[in-house]
């Protein structure tokens, strides 16, 4: 059984192979067999797979072959499973199934339904090449996979020019935090002789001291890497375009598993955090602040997406936090139940988009409430969930996190202050989307209505954003325990109370409209404010100002070749001698003879002179 | 006998095909075609018969009877100059690629050459049976006029056969090579006599000269001659420039051979000869070298960047990947120079399957201009696949060959100088860029509806497949290739290692 | 050997200063006629010499080698003037000069 694990990667890799050698030839009916049945049978196997763990719990390691071996640089195509594995994997079959069979209505008029199943199958078999891997250099091929897979989703629709810009800048805005990761890798094998993850941590501790620099340097290089992919500051300006993709890819995508695999490899290489205690306030404060400013600009923005996407960054902000104050399964925690209620909210923003002609402007929407009554409903359990309002999903989760964080010893209650601030704006800006776009009037009319193969999806995810609270993650023995001394009540009753509050002020503000903040709004500072908050804070600009701008503008200047000068320098030189030589061959009989004379004579000169 | 065989047949194969054009437009590429395949299975025939311990055998390089074949015959005996070929792992790999990519070439050449078809194969095999001669000779004398050979069947392609820019870029092509050439040559001259000077014997036999006592002042300009030439034809920054032209102008088949076979003899040429030969003096220039290819690294990109014709920035891409061997070359130990080897192989087959696509483009559209493409997936959806495919495995997507290579690469060099290794791992971040540009620009974007465009057909797909698998084996189990060059790079260090210790 | 004994160097100052004269026309003259005629002088300038020098010397060599130039001088002429008539027709004028169709 075990041996048979890596099956699970494979069967989604297989039928991609498949569905891109019979592009043109398959069904609609076969290709959607084909890639939601791959999923299907990944999930399955991983759900037996999970049954023989929880009962036998002992992580393994089972070696396919060895994929390259020069000098002592031995790394296998092998996989380590153990209770953070099968998480991962549980989450990427689990809700990657469901948004497979949602994919299958969203995509039924698509002409390149086959291109896309092929495309995110293959993403989730990367995906789970990257948390089965048993070395951080296996990981990186399907951390690039995956990469790659992004790219190649963002720019599904590659007709429209913007996706594609999209889709480059997706991936190279991660290539610059996975270039990071693999000076990391570098330098992890340098020093400790292996890129095994296991093998590392034991050579680590035996090698390293706490607070030493060598640890922290290569915490630093994959946390560059962890920020690339997980869109945290400062390289999480692709996120929000990557949005140009399908909805159910940025569900899959950029919402559940690939960009909280930067969560995942911190999680998984704690071991050298541990280490580098300054590389763990790094990844809190890294996290913190990608939280709140992801926050405050998902309060600005109009698009459905833009909102979910910063949303994710800001959730993702969170589960930093929560590995940068040592609480590493409260982040994993929170990464599964992100997973569940994201996805959900991405694939009922999803169902609205898909029935209100591809509008994605909330302010044209409204009123859907009575139109769209499941997505209604699944829309609201999500926003409650990520809002953190008590006994969903994601309260379990984020409460674990703040609670953690307040404990960390000294900058710890500054931690969860953020925290709790970055917790009003969510509950704030999560449930002004749920009045913007499902009271008030109606200003779009739905053409459409969900099929079973959205409904069903989104109910099952329903009940796992609803009650994934529960569900406890086996992850006690990958990771150090946690203290489980618990703060004053009132710093627990702080951190129910401040979601509720935010939910009120959004009531209040969107839904009543008791209060009303257009004076405050309208003053022109505010609108400054707003303004820069809408732009994400300036940071696109930013960035397109010191290193994208440049960058043209030293391809404009190089693309004429300056090496070339040097060449055609002598090139003009031998013409010009050329030239100056082939002045006198005139053809001018009377100026040869002249120099004839002239040179009889100096030669005759030097003769008697020398003479 | 067999390696003159691989030559000879080559050759005789050449005026065959020259000759067959009396019979038919198109027979001559069949006769290409047969006789580079003659030439493939004849040397697996060869091979299997083979004791296959001999393989793994550790070589040493000073001693021809250790390499797995080794010919000598007497030639000039005035001067010591012999017809001596020899093969160890490392020159069977580049044999074998120099005979696929033959074979891919004449596929390239199957309706891309109108006129004069028969003389084109001929000197399609001639550039071939030069080649061969290169990673095969072991005299030193033997190897400059294999060198030379190669020179003029591609000068020829490009001149005739060429684009709008023809002349120039074939002119541009013969100057530098053939200067750097006689750089080398007057290198060789010199060695030769250092040695009858030091031992009062005339050779030139690679294995001899081995071990020459050179006066490092001395050493040092000789090992620049040979540096010199190979870094021209490799091509490093700043010697790169005859590339981009030679390239853009050259027909499909061309550019598939210069890419993907005669930019290796440069690289061949640098671990086979250049340090070797000069262990003391090369590690003493290893940091210019370094930095020389970690420019190219992110020169090039930079370049390929900029560029809107099709072929050059595949042509600068070619300058960026080379930067890497260059770099894993002169970090010489065994991780970096695996993976040059690596490099050399996954480049070949990478590159040339870019410049076919950008044949089969130019076919089609008569244009290489980027700007005057977009959308070509609708179009063309096979195309698209397959370049998509050939993109990101030339930007260093894992699982496929170049990846292991640049890694291998970059891990090795790290050993030896960090912050090169920071410098050098930019051109991941650029190589994306450029890559995906390339993409955009033909493939993605707005179509052109009003196209009618034939997408590859089967004999296009065959030719792609064979290179796609190679990619896909190389990068997801590379250790066939690893082990073959092994024990030459162990060999090499090892001997590197003793010399350069004997001199300290 | 009574009579006329003029010193040999005096027969050489003649000689140079006819193969100047020569020169100078050579040079100098655009007419093609003329350019022959100079040439014509500097060769017998140069035979004086010879002449002069072999009655010095008492040797035969020096009108040996006359009877040579003259023959030369014959032949030059003979395709010199076939070139006179070329040019003529060619280019209408027997100015050297207008001959000049290099482009140097």
């Amino acid at each position: 059984m075990r041996e048979l694990i890596g099956l699970i990667a494979f069967i989604p890799l297989l039928s991609s192979v498949a569905l891109i050698l019979g592009a043109g030839r398959l069904s609609r009916i076969v290709i959607g067999c084909l890639g939601v049945g791959s999923v299907g049978v990944a999930a399955l196997l991983t759900a037996a797979m999970g049954l023989d763990f929880l009962a036998n719990p002992e992580p393994f390691q089972v070696t396919l072959w060895t994929w390259m071996q020069v000098a002592d640089f031995a790394p296998g195509v092998a996989i380590y499973f153990d209770g953070l594995t099968l998480v991962m994997m549980s989450v990427i079959t689990g809700v990657g199934f469901l948004i497979h069979l949602f994919s299958t209505e969203f995509m039924e008029d698509d002409i390149s339904y086959a291109r896309y199943f092929a495309y995110l199958n293959m993403f989730v078999a990367a995906m789970l090449i990257l948390v089965m891997a048993d070395n951080l250099l296996l990981l990186y091929l399907g951390w690039e996979g995956v990469g790659v897979c992004s790219y190649l989703l963002v720019g599904f629709w590659y007709q429209n020019s913007a996706n594609g810009y999209a889709a480059r800048k997706a991936f190279i805005v991660t290539r610059i935090g996975d270039t990071a990761m693999a000076l990391g890798l570098f330098l992890l094998f340098t020093e400790l002789g292996t890129l095994d993850i296991q093998a590392l941590g034991v050579a680590a501790n035996a090698k390293w001291q706490v607070g030493d620099n060598m640890p922290l340097l290569a915490c630093m290089l994959i946390l560059g890497g962890a920020v690339g992919k997980s869109a945290q500051l400062p390289l999480h300006t692709w996120l929000p375009d990557a949005m140009a993709g399908p909805t159910p890819v940025s569900a899959l995508i950029h919402a559940a598993t690939m960009v909280t695999a930067g969560v995942y490899l911190i999680a998984r290489t704690h071991e050298l955090y541990l280490l580098a205690p300054i590389a763990m306030i790094a990844v809190a404060l890294v996290g913190l602040t990608t939280s709140l400013m992801a926050a405050f600009t998902a309060l600005t923005q109009r698009d459905i997406k833009r909102i979910l996407a910063y949303s994710t960054i800001s959730q993702i902000g969170y589960m930093f936090l929560a590995l940068g104050v040592g609480a590493w399964s409260a982040g994993i925690f929170h990464l599964m139940t992100h997973a569940f209620f994201k996805a959900l909210l991405f694939l009922s923003s999803g169902a609205i988009i898909h029935c209100l002609h591809h509008e994605h402007d909330i302010f044209k929407m409204g009123g859907l409430r009575s139109r769209m009554p499941v997505t209604f409903w699944s829309f609201m359990i999500g926003s409650a969930a990520l809002a953190a309002l008590p006994m969903t999903s994601g309260f379990f989760s984020k409460d674990q996190i703040l609670l953690q964080a307040y404990q960390m010893h000294g900058i710890g209650p500054w931690l969860w202050l953020g925290g709790l601030v970055g917790a009003l704006l969510t509950a704030i800006y999560s449930f002004r989307l749920v009045f913007v776009v499902f009271f008030g009037q109606a200003n779009t009319e739905p053409d459409k209505h969900t099929g079973w193969r959205m409904a069903v999806p989104l109910s099952l995810l329903c009940v796992l954003a609803l009650l994934g609270g529960w569900i406890i993650i086996p992850v006690a023995e990958v990771f150090p325990v946690a203290s489980d001394h618990h703060p004053a009540f009132w710093v627990e009753a702080v951190s129910i109370a401040v979601p509720l509050i935010g939910v009120a002020i959004a009531y209040l503000v969107f839904y009543s409209r008791q209060l009303r903040l257009e004076g405050l709004v309208k003053a022109p500072l505010m609108q400054k404010i707003q303004h820069f908050w809408f732009s994400g804070w300036g940071i696109d600009w930013l960035y397109d100002r010191v290193f994208v701008k440049p960058y043209y503008g030293l391809a404009r200047v190089l693309k004429s070749e300056p090496v070339d000068a040097l060449y055609n320098l002598i090139v003009r030189v031998n013409q010009s001698l050329n030239h100056w030589l082939s002045e006198g061959q005139s053809g001018q009989m009377r100026r040869y003879i002249a120099s004839m004379v002239f040179g009889l004579i100096v030669l005759l000169a030097i003769l008697v002179g020398v003479l | 006998m067999l390696m003159i065989n691989l030559i000879l047949i080559l050759i005789v194969g050449g005026f065959a095909a020259l000759i067959s054009e009396r019979f038919g437009q198109n027979i001559p590429r069949k006769v290409a075609l047969a006789v580079v395949m003659l030439d493939l299975v004849y040397l697996l025939l060869s091979l299997s018969v083979m004791p296959e311990l001999e393989l793994l055998q550790a070589p040493q390089p000073s001693d021809p009877q250790s390499w797995l074949m080794h010919y000598s015959r007497e030639w000039i005996p005035a001067f010591g100059i012999k017809i001596e070929l020899a093969v160890d792992g490392l020159s069977l790999l580049m044999v074998f690629l120099t005979l696929i990519l033959g074979a891919v070439a004449v596929s390239a050449s199957w309706t891309d050459v109108q006129v004069r078809r028969g003389f084109f194969e001929a000197n399609l095999l001639w550039t071939l049976a030069g080649v061969l001669g290169v990673f095969m000779a072991m005299d030193l004398f033997l190897f400059f006029l294999f060198w030379e050979v190669m020179l003029i069947p591609m000068y020829f392609m490009i001149a005739i056969w060429g684009h709008e820019n023809r002349g120039y870029a074939a002119m541009k092509f013969f100057i530098f090579t053939q200067v750097s050439g006689l750089l080398m040559l007057v290198s060789i001259l010199a060695l030769v006599a250092v040695h009858q000077s030091n031992t009062g014997v005339w050779t030139f036999s690679y294995f001899d000269l081995l071990n020459t006592q050179i006066a490092e002042q001395t050493a040092f300009w000789l090992m620049l001659g040979f540096f010199i030439a190979f870094v021209v034809k490799l091509p490093g920054f700043p010697f790169h420039t005859w590339l981009p032209d030679a390239h853009t102008q050259a027909p499909t088949a061309g550019s598939v051979i210069l890419a993907g076979v005669l930019l290796k003899t440069g690289a061949y040429g640098l671990i086979r000869f250049a340090v070797p030969l000069f262990p003391q003096a090369s590690i003493e220039f290893a940091p210019i070298a370094l930095w020389l290819g970690a420019a190219g690294v992110v020169y090039g990109a930079v370049l390929a960047f900029g560029q809107t014709d099709f072929k050059r920035l595949i042509a600068y891409s070619s300058v960026s990947h080379m930067g890497f061997v260059l770099l894993g070359v002169y970090a010489w130990n065994a991780l970096a120079l695996q993976g040059a080897v690596m490099q050399m192989v996954a480049h070949g087959f990478s590159t040339a399957a870019l410049f076919m696509i950008a044949g089969s483009l130019q076919e089609r559209l008569h244009t290489r201009d980027m700007r005057e493409m977009g959308g070509l997936w609708q179009n063309m959806p096979r195309m698209g696949a397959v370049a998509m495919f050939f993109v990101v495995a030339s930007l260093g997507l894992p699982g496929l060959g170049n990846f292991v290579a640049e890694f291998l690469i970059l891990l090795g060099l790290f050993q030896v100088d960090r912050w090169l290794t920071v410098i050098a791992s930019l051109g991941l971040i650029t190589g994306a860029a450029y890559s995906l540009l390339l993409m955009q620009r033909s493939f993605q974007g707005e179509p052109d509806e009003t196209r009618q465009l034939t997408d590859f057909g089967s004999r296009e797909m065959l030719t792609m497949a064979v290179m796609m698998i190679a990619l896909i084996g190389l990068g997801l189990y590379p250790q066939p290739v690893l082990d073959i060059a092994r024990p030459v790079v162990e060999g090499l260090l090892n001997f590197s290692a003793t010399v350069t210790g004997e001199l300290l | 050997m009574e009579g006329l004994n003029i010193p040999l160097n005096h027969i050489l100052l003649v000689s140079s200063l006819l193969f100047a004269i020569g020169l100078l026309g050579l040079m100098i003259r655009r007419n093609i006629i003329f350019i022959l005629m100079s040439l014509e002088v500097m060769l017998n300038s140069a035979a004086l010499a010879f002449v002069a020098a072999g009655a010095h010397w008492g040797q035969p060599d020096g009108q040996i080698v006359f009877m040579f130039i003259l023959s030369v001088a014959a032949a030059e002429v003979a395709v010199g003037l076939g070139l006179v008539l070329q040019v003529q027709r060619r280019f209408k004028s027997l100015d050297m000069d207008n001959a000049d169709r290099m482009r140097g």
